[in-house]
This record gives structure tokens, C-alpha cells and sequence, in this order.
């Protein structure tokens, strides 16, 4: 097994890691990370791609990282809106996560 | 299996342990924690993969900015977490569990059975990275071949900011974001936001420039300004704009209109939307890059900073 295998697997395995948080864990802030997980993990395999696609002297194909460059910063972007959203819920009176127990102080006000 | 992979291993093992702790920490906080460990272990990743440019976005922005973010966030909602006692039944959990293992063996067996002779670009690429006058081929990519998405990507950014702007309570709508950090009096934090900012500023301004040729880059360069910035603002030393400030509003949007710009005169000088007419491309990029860092860097740091807050008084 090579290096770039090993790690293509290692991305297989944040997908599922991450799915599971964002599945089973009622936090919002949680579901972010683990979001942010599931994303990296994809990101990953696209690397794993682009080194198998090393070429003309480069260490890997130049297009799907500079793809996963742009990813990132677009997952930062809808990372700091979600959260935002999500502090924003919380001061307005809204829950934290969609346990009903929490959040129950705001739950029957309506928020504007 | 050799001495190499061993190591290669280990880094893997070390990455999968670190996501495991941000799923299943109990408190936020540690959460969040492990998920900055998790971006700095993926960035030595990213190196073995011998992507470079890559790791930089991932240790600047994939760790650094979001862990920011996230940390901000774990700390305001501490107390309301501490209260979510319920979790999900076991029957659910497994049967999540069993999903996603299922997938990824899914993408386990993708991997595996990926092509031998693996499609690359990589020579087109090079081959055609002359024209540009450029010397790094992932810069190439941003900046030239691919250079619509990179477009894109500015506007998402200022979208996304405009996104958190409108989420102000009303009373905010004029005010500016704050983000004073909790230990901001302790000393160390505005000893470094004295010092580090002219390094800093250097460093990204030569990751920048140098992005060119060598790993960097406008995106890269200008997170290193936008967490500069970030320190004085949480040292207290600096306020954060007014969001309804002019030079704000147009600082937001100079990086994509640049470039809009000059890729409609594409149209007229090369003959296509983006294009570079051959002998001035390189001068054409820089003039591009140069206010798009500016937007990259206040952009990213407005984001992390949050919605403007009606003054408190402070």
C-alpha cells in the first residue's frame, strides 16, 4: 500500500466519522464540526486523486488541489454563517441543539 | 512495511483519533479543541500528499480561522450546552454507526479500486504555465485556468459576509462587531498583538508575492493579515469597523470587482471572459491579486468577528 492509498482511506473513514456526529449528536455546534469533518474528509480524497496524478515533474495534478483550495475557504464562509446563525437562534431565545428538554426557557416565544 | 509508512501511519491514526475526540467529546469546548489538532495533523497530511499550497489553507483557514470561530462560539454557548442531557437511543446510534460504516467502506473500496494509470492534468498544466508568467502551477490553476471559480469564490465570501451582516438585532444595524477576548487584560495577548503584526504583515504580504512562483498565495497571505488583525481586535488594542463605514463596503467588494473588470476586458483585448492578453498576464494577475487580498483579508476577519452589536458601553 502506498502513502496517498492510505491516506484515500483515512479520508473514507472522516466521511463516516463525521456523518455519524452530524447524525446522532443533538448539539448545533456539534453538527458544525462535525460537518467541517465530513468536508475535510472529501477534500482529503480529492489530495489523494491529485497525487496519483503526479506528472511533468510535480508532486501532484495542480487542478483538484487548487479545487480543494477554493473549497476550504468556501467551507469556512458557510461555516461562519452557520455558526452565526446558530448565536444568533441562541440569543433570540431559541435552542442550542434539537434535544426538546433544551432551550425550553425560549421555546413558546416567539422570536422576531 | 517500511519505516516510511510507519510514520505515515501513525500521522493517519493520529488524524482519525483527534476527529473520533471532536465527534465524541463531551464538552464543546474540548470538542473544538480537538478539531484545531485535527486541521494542523490533516495539514501534515495534506504535506505528505505533497500539496503545499494546500496545507498552508488548511493550517491558515481549515484550522486556524474556523478553530477561531468555533472556540468563540463553544465559549457563549457553554451554558446553554451544559443543559442538553438528552442523547439519541442506542438502537439509533448503531444503526448510524452501521450507515456510516457502510459508507466508508463504500469510499474504502473507491479508493481501492481507483484507476492505475490515474487521469492527470498536471502536464497541461505545466506546459502551459509559460503563457501566465507565473511559476507555481497551483497559482496557475487559481489564477488563470481556472480563474471563474476563484471569481466565484470572492463573491460566496462577500455573500456569506453579507449573510452574517443581516443577521444583526436591530439595534446593531449601525454598530461594530465586537470580539474582545475574555483574557484580553492577562498581558500576553497584547504584548503579542504589539509585536507580531509587522511580521506578520510581512509574512503575508511575501506569501503573497512569492505565491508567484514558490507555495502561497493571495488566499494564504491574506489570512495571515486577517489573523493579525484579528489579535489586535481581540487584544483589545483595535475596534473593529463600523459595518456601515464606506471603506468597509468597498473594501468588501474591490476584490471581485477587479477582477470582474479585468476579465470583461478579457473579452475585448483576448478574446474571452477572463482571459489575459499573453504578454501582459502576469502583470495583469498581480494588479488582480493585490486587491483581492485586501478583500480576502477583511472578509475573513469580519466573518470571524461576527454581526455588528449595538454599543455597549464599553
Amino acid at each position: 500500500m502506498n502513502p496517498a492509498t492510505l491516506y484515500g482511506l483515512c479520508g473514507a473513514a472522516l466521511v463516516g466519522i463525521g456523518l455519524y456526529g452530524l447524525l446522532t449528536e443533538p448539539r448545533l455546534l456539534r453538527k458544525i464540526i462535525a460537518f467541517n469533518l465530513v468536508g475535510s474528509g472529501v477534500f482529503l480524497l480529492f489530495g489523494v486523486v491529485a497525487r496519483r496524478g503526479a506528472d511533468a515533474g510535480l508532486g501532484g495534478d495542480p487542478v483538484p488541489q487548487a479545487l480543494v483550495i477554493t473549497g476550504i475557504v468556501v467551507a469556512f464562509s458557510a461555516t461562519a454563517l452557520a455558526v452565526t446563525v446558530l448565536l444568533r437562534l441562541h440569543e433570540a431565545g431559541g435552542g442550542v441543539s434539537f434535544d426538546d428538554r433544551a432551550g425550553d426557557e425560549g421555546k413558546e416565544r416567539t422570536t422576531s | 512495511m517500511s519505516l516510511e509508512l510507519n510514520y505515515e501511519l501513525l500521522v493517519a491514526l493520529l488524524v482519525l483519533t483527534t476527529a473520533g475526540w471532536s465527534v465524541a467529546a463531551r464538552d464543546s469546548y474540548s470538542a473544538t479543541v480537538g478539531f484545531v489538532s485535527y486541521g494542523l495533523l490533516l495539514a501534515i497530511v495534506w504535506m505528505q500528499l505533497q500539496a503545499v499550497d494546500v496545507a498552508l489553507t488548511e493550517v491558515a483557514i481549515g484550522s486556524g480561522l474556523t478553530g477561531l470561530l468555533l472556540l468563540g462560539a463553544a465559549a457563549r454557548l457553554r451554558a446553554a450546552e451544559a443543559r442538553v442531557v438528552a442523547r439519541p437511543s442506542a438502537m439509533l446510534r448503531v444503526t448510524a454507526a452501521l450507515a456510516c460504516a457502510g459508507l466508508s467502506v463504500a469510499l474504502a473500496y473507491t479508493v481501492l479500486s481507483l484507476p492505475r494509470a490515474a487521469p492527470s492534468l498536471a502536464a497541461e498544466a505545466v506546459a502551459a504555465l509559460p503563457a501566465t508568467g507565473l511559476g507555481n502551477p497551483v497559482n496557475g490553476v487559481l489564477m488563470a485556468y481556472r480563474a471563474f471559480d476563484t471569481l466565484l469564490e470572492k463573491v460566496v465570501l462577500v455573500l456569506s459576509l453579507v449573510g452574517v451582516w443581516s443577521l444583526a438585532p436591530d439595534a446593531g444595524w449601525t454598530g461594530r462587531p465586537r470580539l474582545l477576548h475574555p483574557f484580553a487584560d492577562d498581558g500576553v495577548l497584547p504584548f503579542l498583538a504589539r509585536t507580531l503584526p509587522p511580521l506578520g504583515l510581512l509574512l503575508g504580504v511575501h506569501l503573497m508575492w512569492n505565491g508567484a512562483d514558490e507555495p502561497g498565495g493571495a488566499f494564504q497571505g491574506a489570512t495571515v493579515l486577517a489573523a493579525m488583525w484579528l489579535l489586535v481586535l481581540m487584544a483589545g488594542l483595535g475596534e473593529a469597523p463600523q459595518v456601515s463605514a464606506r471603506w468597509v463596503r468597498a473594501a468588501a467588494v474591490a476584490g471581485p470587482a477587479t477582477f470582474l473588470a479585468v476579465g470583461l476586458a478579457g473579452m475585448g483585448v483576448a478574446g474571452a471572459f477572463l482571459a489575459y492578453p499573453e504578454p501582459h498576464a502576469k502583470a495583469l494577475i498581480l494588479f488582480v491579486e493585490v486587491p483581492m487580498m485586501l478583500t480576502i483579508a477583511l472578509v475573513l476577519a469580519l466573518l470571524v468577528a461576527g454581526p455588528p452589536e449595538s454599543a455597549p458601553g464599553r
